[in-house]
């Protein structure tokens, strides 16, 4: 009697068990995710629609009060410097990604070809950067942009050229976007080949046998297959790009070409902690947070539409 | 009989190596060793030599160089490298557990709200981990967190992308049956997890592990704001920091060159020793999603 009374007692308590298990499971997570992601963003938006009230002198404790700015940091934090900065990033995105991804993708084919040889040095090699910080590879190559260290300098001045400064004004930005290549290049092309190793060969085969040559196979299958690998490095090589600090910050004192709002991050970081400015950065970082999601959306949209449009 | 060689024929002639293939491979690999190799290079000579000699000659400084930068300020950058590894090592290894734990359960469980959090999550891999830094200083700042190791360490275990990676790795590499065979003898979903689900998708977790090893051991932005005292910084501040000395104590240049190279060390060896876990499918199931 006990027993039967007691087995269907324990089934609800095992159902109940079963029922809240998941959500124990995912606690850490999803405590970490609110905690260090949600709560953030949500405070910076809170942060970016108020102001510091200043009566007075402003000394003591009573005189500085906080108080509901409207959209008058946002305002503000749009200016000149913002948008200088936005331009710059848009050409260096431009000139970075599509240097990246190609270089990457011809990299990615011709290992994949198996007709280069030492590919096992050259795919390790050119990964390695990868493994070299932001920091580190800036340092690196700041040192050799400078003409008495560059060896490049050395060969021009030996054959008497005159090689324009690369840390000037108008070459700075390609300096910085060379660093961001070397670093990101064969990551991408890692990314590229895991994709082009799992098509099954006999696909190339048939294809041979038709009397396609390697070019037409490399255009006409193996990009196609590998279009969504392009689509996810060409997602996150934006992202990347429209959040370059380290590099520019790196090399800011070997050259006075970079201002301290070269880059919108860098804006953000002098609002906040040189200008004492914190609605001005909290609203800057809302906008940049919400285009990069607007970026990374329309972007998503636009290539699902138009390479995988027959799926759906 | 006839059909077979000419069908072997022209697969051999199109293996056959191509000079221009292996040149732009070579090419490639000696621009990407290039600032490797000079850091080698530079960190042999003195601070004399360094800006008169030959970039690519060798000198013989090197020992003295890393001497000179032990005693610096009492052992300072060995402090560095020791954070870097604490903040790299235990965040990864916490980050790669959690996204296990995570990815296993919203693969395998079906759950009210498990699409929702799974859209929530889709949404965090798109925000990138460096906007979030300074909302993370304003938010830390309020609890008097900053300028602590828990300030580096906590906001980097959290990787939306590494559980959406985990998410396909046990889908893919955890079968159900096994599972519901373990429950049926009586075993404790925890227990399931870690005996079962987490050896069979260690080798994605390895994956998950570097990628935030790198990502938390080249990390500039989020130290860079939240630490003011210069013994907690882990290797890149700390080197920034030396650099921008530099440009007003030239002296120190050879120290900044001596520890780039030194940094460099311990993650490259890391990649050639994992390196065949690099098998990175970003794409798996992303477009589809």
């Amino acid at each position: 009697m006990t027993t039967l009374n007691r087995a269907p007692k324990s089934a609800a308590a095992n159902r109940r068990q079963r029922v809240i298990t998941p959500y124990l499971m995912l606690a850490p997570g999803i405590v970490l995710f609110l905690v260090f992601m949600a709560a953030p963003i949500i405070y910076t938006l809170v942060l970016s629609f108020q102001k510091t009230k200043v009566s007075g002198l402003g000394l003591g404790s009573g005189a500085r009060s906080t108080v509901f700015a409207g959209f008058e940091n946002y305002i503000a934090a749009l200016d000149p410097d913002f948008v200088a900065s936005v331009g710059r990033v848009l050409l260096y995105g431009l000139i970075l990604v599509p240097t990246m991804l190609g270089l990457a993708l011809l990299f990615a084919l011709l290992l994949d070809s198996k007709r280069a040889r030492a590919t096992t040095f050259s795919r390790v090699a050119i990964f390695l950067p990868y493994a070299v910080p932001a920091v580190i590879s800036s340092l690196l190559w700041g040192f050799l942009y400078l003409p008495a260290v560059s060896p490049v300098y050395f060969v021009l001045d030996k054959l008497g050229l005159d090689a324009p400064e690369i840390l000037s004004n108008d070459l700075v930005i390609f300096a910085i976007a060379n660093i961001a290549l070397w670093g990101g290049v064969g990551f991408n092309m890692i990314v590229m080949y895991t994709s082009l190793r799992a098509v099954p060969s006999d696909i190339y085969e048939a294809a041979r046998i038709d009397g396609a040559s390697e070019m037409q196979i490399a255009l006409r299958i193996k990009i196609p297959i590998i279009a969504p690998a392009l689509v996810m490095t060409a997602l996150f090589s934006m992202i990347a790009t429209l959040q370059v600090f380290a590099e520019p910050m790196t090399l800011r004192p070997l050259t006075n070409s970079l201002s301290t709002s070269w880059t919108p991050l860098m804006k953000v970081y002098r609002d906040a902690f040189t200008r004492d400015d914190i609605g001005s950065a909290a609203a800057s970082s809302i906008v940049i947070a919400l285009a990069t999601i607007l970026i990374s959306f329309v972007f998503l949209r636009v290539v699902q539409r138009r390479a995988f449009g027959q799926e759906d | 009989m006839s059909l077979v060689p000419t069908l072997d024929k022209p697969q051999r002639s199109l293996e056959r190596p191509s000079v221009v293939a292996t040149a732009v491979l070579i090419v490639g690999a000696v621009y990407c060793l290039f600032p490797i190799l000079w850091v080698v290079m530079a960190s042999t000579k003195d601070g004399g030599e360094l800006f008169s000699t030959f970039t690519l000659a060798p000198s013989t400084h090197l020992f003295h160089n890393i001497v000179e930068l032990t005693e610096y300020r009492g052992g300072l950058f060995w402090r560095w490298m020791l954070n870097t590894a604490l903040y790299a090592g235990v965040g990864s290894i916490l980050s790669a557990y959690v996204s296990a734990l995570s990815g296993y359960v919203l693969a395998k469980f079906n759950f009210p709200g498990k699409k929702g959090v799974f859209s929530i999550l889709l949404m965090g891999v798109l925000v990138p981990g460096v906007i979030l830094a300074i909302p993370q200083y304003l938010l830390f700042a309020n609890f008097g967190l900053t300028n602590t190791y828990w300030a580096v360490l906590l906001p980097q275990i959290i990787s939306p992308y590494g559980i959406y990676l985990a998410r396909i790795y046990a889908a893919a590499s955890v079968p159900t049956d096994v599972i519901e065979a373990a429950r049926t003898e009586g075993a404790r979903e925890l227990y399931v997890f870690h005996r079962i689900a987490l050896p069979m998708m260690a080798p994605g977790l390895v994956t998950i592990f570097l990628f935030q090893f790198v990502a938390i051991w080249n990390n500039f932005m989020l130290p860079y704001i939240m630490l003011g005292n210069d013994a907690l910084f882990p290797l890149t501040v700390g080197l920034n920091g030396l650099l921008n000395q530099g440009a007003t104590v030239p002296a120190l240049y050879t120290l900044v060159i001596t520890g780039a190279l030194l940094s460099v060390i311990p993650l490259v060896l890391i990649f050639l020793v994992l390196q065949r876990y690099w098998r990175v499918d970003l794409a798996a199931g992303a477009v589809k999603a």
